[in-house]
C-alpha cells in the first residue's frame, strides 16, 4: 500500500524503462560518434541513438530538416539503413565495439531523476520509432543533436522544391535519395559551396549560387564558384520561386547601392531545386525543452546552451556537443573531451584528472549574420506580404502588425482590432516570441517551428530595434519531433500512475458547492481518489 | 470598509489600487476597476498570463462555484465587453467510458441543473454525431448547454488591452519584494524598481499569493502543483470542442489543436529557493494514451507541443476571495487551481471587494480566509501534498 506518502507515490508513478545504459548519446553525427566510441574505449557501457533514416512521413513535415519534398520515394527502410551504414564508416566501427547503437530512432524528450538519497531514479530518455515511443533510463545523456537548416523566406518558398542546405547534403550524400536535376542555390558562403560540390559530385546541374551581400569580404566566393563551373551572383536576392504547383524556376533580381531591386536587372532562371544554404541554427531543441541554460553566441550559430570545460550543461548529467552547442567547434576534440568527463564523473578514477582547457578560438561561424543580411535583402526585394509561418499561414506583415491568426478572423469577423502592433506590445516590455507566437500563432505548428522560428525572432527584432540575440529564444516544448498519439502512448503504465489518476486535484471538497461550508477533507488511509473534474 | 478608494489623480510612482499578479484573475480584476473609472496599476513579475492562466484548459463551466451564475452571464458577453476576442464557444459536452466517470459528472451537472442551467443526455449514435471520432467503448455522454470553452491565452492579453484602454496600467518585469505599512494599513509595494504606493493592494498572484501574504503578517495555506497538457496538429473542426472524458479534459481549439490534460499531478516543495520547473514530465504518455482511448479516430493525430504549469491549491480545492481585516486594505484572490473560467466573474468580485469593500452579486462568504483560522499546521503532510524529494532540481 502506497497511501498518500508522496514521495513513495512518486517514485511508483514512474514508468518502468525498457532498459537501462549508463551513458546515452543522442545523434550519431560526427561529434557523437566520436564521443561514443571515446566513451567505450573507456569501458563506459553506451547506447548511441541515431534517428536517420528518417521515416518518409517526418520528412513530409520538414522534420528534422526542410526536406522541400526533394526525397525520393519507395526505397525500403531496410535499403536506407544500409545507405546510412555505408555512408558513416564509424558506425560500423561502433557496432564491432560493442555500442547498442538503434538507427532509426529518434530522442523526443528527457526527463530528469530524482537525486533524493533514499529515492535516486536516473533521468528518462524518451524514445520513438515510427510504431511505438518507449523510455530508457541513463545515469548520463550527451546530446549531439547537429545543427538544422535555416530558412528565410520569399514568395513562393512553401512550394515543394524549396529545400534547406543540411537537408539538401544528407539527401544526396547519405540517403542517395534526392530528386531534384537543376538546383538554384541561396548563399555564397561555405555551406552554399559544400551543396554545390555535392551536387557537382552527383553529376546535377547547378544554375546558379547567388549572394545577398554584395561584395564578398568575408571569403572568395566567386572564384571557388566559378572553380566548380557554376555562375555567382554577388548582390542578388530572389525575388520569387515560380511554378504551378512546385518549383519551376526562379526570378532573382540585383539589389541597387541603397539596397532596392535594381530596375531591369530581373532574371528568370529555370531550375526545379532551390536550396536555402544561407546558414545553419545549432539543434538546441532538445536542450532547451529541459531547462538548459542558454546563452546567444553570434559567431556560433545563435543560441547555445552554456556548458562548463567538460562539456556539461546546467542541467545535471546532460552534456552538450558538436553543432547543437555551437557552430565551428572539433567534433571529434568535444566528442573525446565528453567521454572523459563522463567516465570521471562515473568513477573512473583513470579519467578523474580534467583535461587541461583548450582555448583554441573556435572557427567563426557567419550563420546570424548572414541571416540578418539576407531577411533585410530579401525584406526589400519581396516585402511584408510574404509567409513567415507556413503551418499556420502568418505572414511577416501579419506578424508585425500582431494580427490575430485567420482561423479567427473568419470565425469572428471584426476580430483585427488596430493599433496593437509589435510596436506596442514591446512598449509593455521586452519583446518575446512566446508571447507573440501565441496571438499570431507563428511558430505554433505541425513542423514545430523549425522552418520559421529564426525568421520570427529577426522580424522581432527588428521591430524593437534590438541586437541579435536580444529577444529571448522561444521556448521549445516536448514531443521535439511530431508524434502520433497512437505512438506517444504509453503501452506501459504503473498500477500507481493508473490507480491515482485524477483529472483534476483530488480534493473531494473542491467539487461540492462552494456555498456550503465543509471540512477540509484530510484523507483516510487507502481512501479512493475522486476523478476530479475539467478545469 | 467602504469609501477605501480615493478619487485622486493618477500618481506616477503609485496608484489607488494595486494589483500583484498579471495572471487572468488578477487582469480582470484590473480591467473591472479600470473601467469602473479607479485608478489601477498591475504589477506583473514577468509577462502577463505567463504561468497557469495562459497554460489551462479553457473550460468555462464552474457550477460548484458561487460565481457560477455570474461566469455562465458574463462569458457570452466578453469579446463585445473586452473589444478583443477570447475564441469563447458556448457548451460543453462531457463523455463517460463507464459508470464512475458518469455518476462523476452527473454530481456536478446536478449542481449546474439547481441553479438553472440544462443539460440532456446524449447516446452513442447522438454522441457519434457531434464527435465522429469518439470510441464506440463511450457508454454515453452529456451535452451540458452550459459552460463552454475559451483560449485562455488570448483572454489574458484581451483583458490587459481591455485594461489598458480604460487608462488602467500595467507593469510588467516587476517582482514585488516587500509590503509598506504604516498605522495598520497597506500603503504601498516596494519592488525591484522601486516603491509604488496605493490605498488598495490586492494579492492574485497565484502560487506567490502566500509568500505576499505572510510579509503582512497573514497565513494563507497553499501548496503548489504542477499541471500539464499536451496539443495535437489541427483536425478537422467538431461542433462543439469542449469535451471531457475518460480522466481527461481539454477541448479542441478553434484552430482545430486537440489541448488535453490531466492525471496525478505533482506537488511541489513550496519551500523551494529557486522557482519550479514547468517543464512538462513522462505524464504525457498517459495522456496521449487517454486521449487516443478517449478519440480513436483521431489516434493518428500528431502530438506537437506539451505544456506544464504551476497552480496553487488551498486545503479545500476552494478560492480565498475576501477582503482582510487586518490590514482592512487588502484582498485576497486565490482561486485554487481554477481561476480561468471564474476569472470574468471572479475579476468582477475582486473590484467589489476592493472599491466597496464587500462583494454584491454572490455570497463569498464561504470563500473567506477566516475558514482556515484553525487549520493544524501539519495540514499540508496531513493532506498528502507534500514532498521531500528535490526531483526536477
Amino acid at each position: 500500500m502506497i497511501g498518500n506518502d508522496p514521495a513513495r507515490l512518486d517514485a511508483a508513478k514512474r514508468p518502468t524503462p525498457s532498459a537501462h545504459v549508463p551513458l546515452l548519446v543522442v545523434g550519431a553525427g560526427a561529434a557523437g560518434l566520436a564521443a561514443a566510441l571515446a566513451a567505450a574505449a573507456a569501458g563506459v557501457t553506451t547506447m548511441l541513438i541515431e534517428e536517420q533514416p528518417v521515416s518518409a512521413d517526418l520528412m513530409a513535415l520538414d522534420v528534422p530538416l526542410h526536406f522541400g519534398q526533394r526525397m525520393a520515394r519507395g526505397a525500403g527502410n531496410a535499403a536506407l539503413m544500409e545507405r546510412v551504414l555505408d555512408s558513416s564508416p564509424g558506425l560500423a566501427e561502433a557496432y564491432e565495439r560493442g555500442i547498442d547503437v538503434q538507427l532509426g530512432v529518434c530522442v523526443w524528450g528527457i526527463f530528469p531523476g530524482s537525486a533524493a538519497a533514499h529515492d535516486a531514479v536516473p533521468q528518462l530518455v524518451g524514445l520513438a520509432d515510427g510504431a511505438r515511443s518507449w523510455f530508457v533510463s541513463c545515469d548520463r545523456v550527451i546530446v549531439a543533436s547537429g545543427a538544422r537548416d535555416l530558412a528565410i523566406g520569399f514568395p513562393g518558398w512553401e512550394k515543394p522544391g524549396v529545400m534547406g542546405a543540411q537537408a539538401a547534403l544528407q539527401l544526396m550524400q547519405r540517403y542517395d535519395a534526392f530528386t531534384g536535376t537543376r538546383m538554384l542555390v541561396l548563399g555564397g558562403g561555405p555551406l552554399a559551396l559544400a551543396v554545390v560540390e555535392a551536387a557537382s559530385a552527383k553529376g546535377l546541374t547547378v544554375v546558379a549560387a547567388i549572394e545577398a551581400e554584395a561584395s564578398s569580404r568575408h571569403d572568395d566566393s566567386a572564384e571557388r564558384f566559378q572553380e566548380c563551373g557554376v555562375a555567382f551572383y554577388g548582390g542578388w536576392v530572389i525575388e520569387e520561386a515560380r511554378g504551378s504547383v512546385e518549383v519551376e524556376s526562379a526570378a532573382i533580381v540585383r539589389l541597387d547601392e541603397t539596397g532596392k531591386p535594381a530596375a531591369g536587372s530581373r532574371t528568370v532562371l529555370d531550375c526545379d531545386t532551390i536550396v536555402m544554404s544561407v546558414g545553419t541554427v545549432p539543434n538546441v531543441e532538445l536542450l532547451d525543452s529541459i531547462g538548459c541554460r542558454m546563452q546567444f553566441e553570434p559567431l556560433r550559430g545563435g543560441w547555445v546552451p552554456s556548458r562548463g570545460n567538460d562539456t556539461a550543461t546546467s542541467t545535471p548529467n546532460v552534456y552538450a556537443i558538436g553543432d547543437c552547442a555551437g557552430l565551428g567547434a572539433d567534433p571529434t576534440e568535444e566528442g573525446r573531451r565528453v567521454a572523459r568527463a563522463v567516465a570521471a564523473s562515473l568513477g573512473m578514477t583513470a579519467f578523474a584528472e580534467a583535461e587541461p582547457r583548450i582555448d583554441r578560438p573556435h572557427a567563426a561561424d557567419r550563420s546570424v549574420q548572414r541571416a540578418r543580411v539576407w531577411m533585410q535583402a530579401q525584406i526589400a526585394a519581396s516585402g511584408l506580404d510574404v509567409c513567415v509561418c507556413q503551418c499556420e499561414e502568418v505572414t511577416r506583415r501579419e506578424l508585425i502588425d500582431l494580427r490575430p491568426p485567420r482561423y479567427l478572423r473568419a470565425t469572428v469577423p471584426d476580430a483585427a482590432p488596430g493599433g496593437r502592433n509589435l510596436q506596442a506590445l514591446a512598449a509593455d516590455g521586452p519583446l518575446n516570441q512566446d508571447q507573440v507566437k501565441r496571438l499570431t500563432r507563428a511558430g505554433m505548428g505541425l513542423c514545430q517551428g523549425r522552418r520559421c522560428r529564426d525568421q520570427i525572432q529577426m522580424l522581432l527584432e527588428a521591430a524593437a530595434t534590438s541586437e541579435p540575440g536580444a529577444v529571448p529564444l522561444a521556448r521549445h516544448r516536448p514531443p521535439v519531433r511530431p508524434l502520433p498519439l497512437k505512438v506517444l502512448a504509453a503501452d506501459e503504465e504503473s498500477a500507481a500512475l493508473r490507480d491515482h489518476w485524477v483529472a483534476w486535484f483530488n480534493i473531494a471538497t473542491q467539487w461540492l458547492a462552494h456555498w456550503e461550508a465543509k471540512p477540509v477533507p484530510f484523507a483516510a488511509p487507502g481512501q479512493a481518489p475522486v476523478i476530479g473534474d475539467s478545469e | 470598509m467602504s469609501g477605501t478608494v480615493s478619487a485622486q489623480p493618477v500618481r506616477t510612482r503609485g496608484s489607488s489600487v494595486i494589483v500583484v499578479g498579471g495572471g487572468v484573475t488578477g487582469l480582470s480584476a484590473g480591467w473591472w476597476l479600470a473601467r469602473s473609472g479607479v485608478d489601477v496599476l498591475v504589477l506583473e513579475k514577468g509577462v502577463v498570463g505567463w504561468e497557469a492562466s495562459g497554460r489551462n484548459g479553457g473550460s468555462t463551466a464552474h457550477p460548484f462555484s458561487p460565481l457560477f451564475r455570474e461566469e455562465q452571464r458574463l462569458w457570452p458577453e466578453m469579446d463585445s465587453l473586452l473589444g478583443y476576442p477570447t475564441e469563447y464557444q458556448a457548451h460543453r459536452l462531457r463523455v463517460a467510458m463507464n459508470e464512475a466517470q458518469m455518476a462523476h459528472y452527473m454530481r456536478i451537472i446536478a449542481l449546474a441543473e439547481r441553479q438553472g442551467s440544462t443539460w440532456a443526455p446524449l447516446d452513442q449514435r447522438q454522441l457519434k454525431e457531434l464527435v465522429p471520432f469518439v470510441s464506440d467503448a463511450a457508454i454515453g455522454g452529456v451535452m451540458c448547454y452550459y459552460g463552454g470553452h475559451a483560449n485562455p491565452q488570448r483572454t489574458v492579453q484581451a483583458f490587459a488591452w481591455a485594461m489598458q484602454d480604460c487608462s488602467g496600467r500595467l507593469q510588467q518585469h516587476t517582482t514585488v519584494t516587500g509590503i509598506c505599512r504604516h498605522a495598520g494599513r497597506v500603503t504601498g509595494v516596494m519592488t525591484d524598481r522601486g516603491r509604488y504606493d496605493c490605498d488598495v493592494l490586492v494579492l492574485a498572484a497565484g502560487p506567490q499569493i502566500a509568500e505576499l501574504a505572510a510579509m503582512l503578517g497573514v497565513t494563507v495555506p497553499l501548496a503548489s502543483a504542477r499541471v500539464e497538457m499536451i496539443i495535437t496538429e489541427p483536425l478537422p473542426r467538431l461542433r462543439y470542442g469542449g469535451v471531457d472524458g475518460n480522466g481527461i479534459y481539454g477541448r479542441q481549439t478553434l484552430r482545430g489543436n486537440l489541448a488535453y490534460g490531466g492525471g496525478p499531478h505533482e506537488w511541489l516543495s513550496s519551500s523551494a529557493a529557486e522557482p519550479p520547473r514547468r517543464e512538462s514530465t513522462f505524464i504525457m504518455r498517459s495522456l496521449a494514451k487517454r486521449l487516443a482511448e478517449l478519440f480513436p479516430g483521431a489516434a493518428h493525430a500528431r502530438v506537437i507541443r506539451s505544456w506544464a504549469g504551476i497552480v496553487e491549491n488551498t486545503p479545500d480545492g476552494r478560492p480565498v476571495l475576501c477582503r482582510l481585516s487586518d490590514p482592512d486594505n487588502a484582498v485576497i484572490a486565490s482561486m485554487s487551481s481554477v481561476g480561468f473560467g471564474l476569472s470574468p466573474a471572479s475579476g468582477r468580485a475582486v473590484m467589489e471587494l476592493a472599491r466597496d469593500g464587500a462583494c454584491s452579486f454572490a455570497d463569498l462568504s464561504a470563500l473567506h480566509l477566516e475558514r482556515f483560522n484553525t487549520l493544524p499546521a501539519d495540514w499540508q503532510a496531513r493532506m498528502g501534498w507534500q514532498r521531500d524529494s528535490v526531483r526536477g532540481q
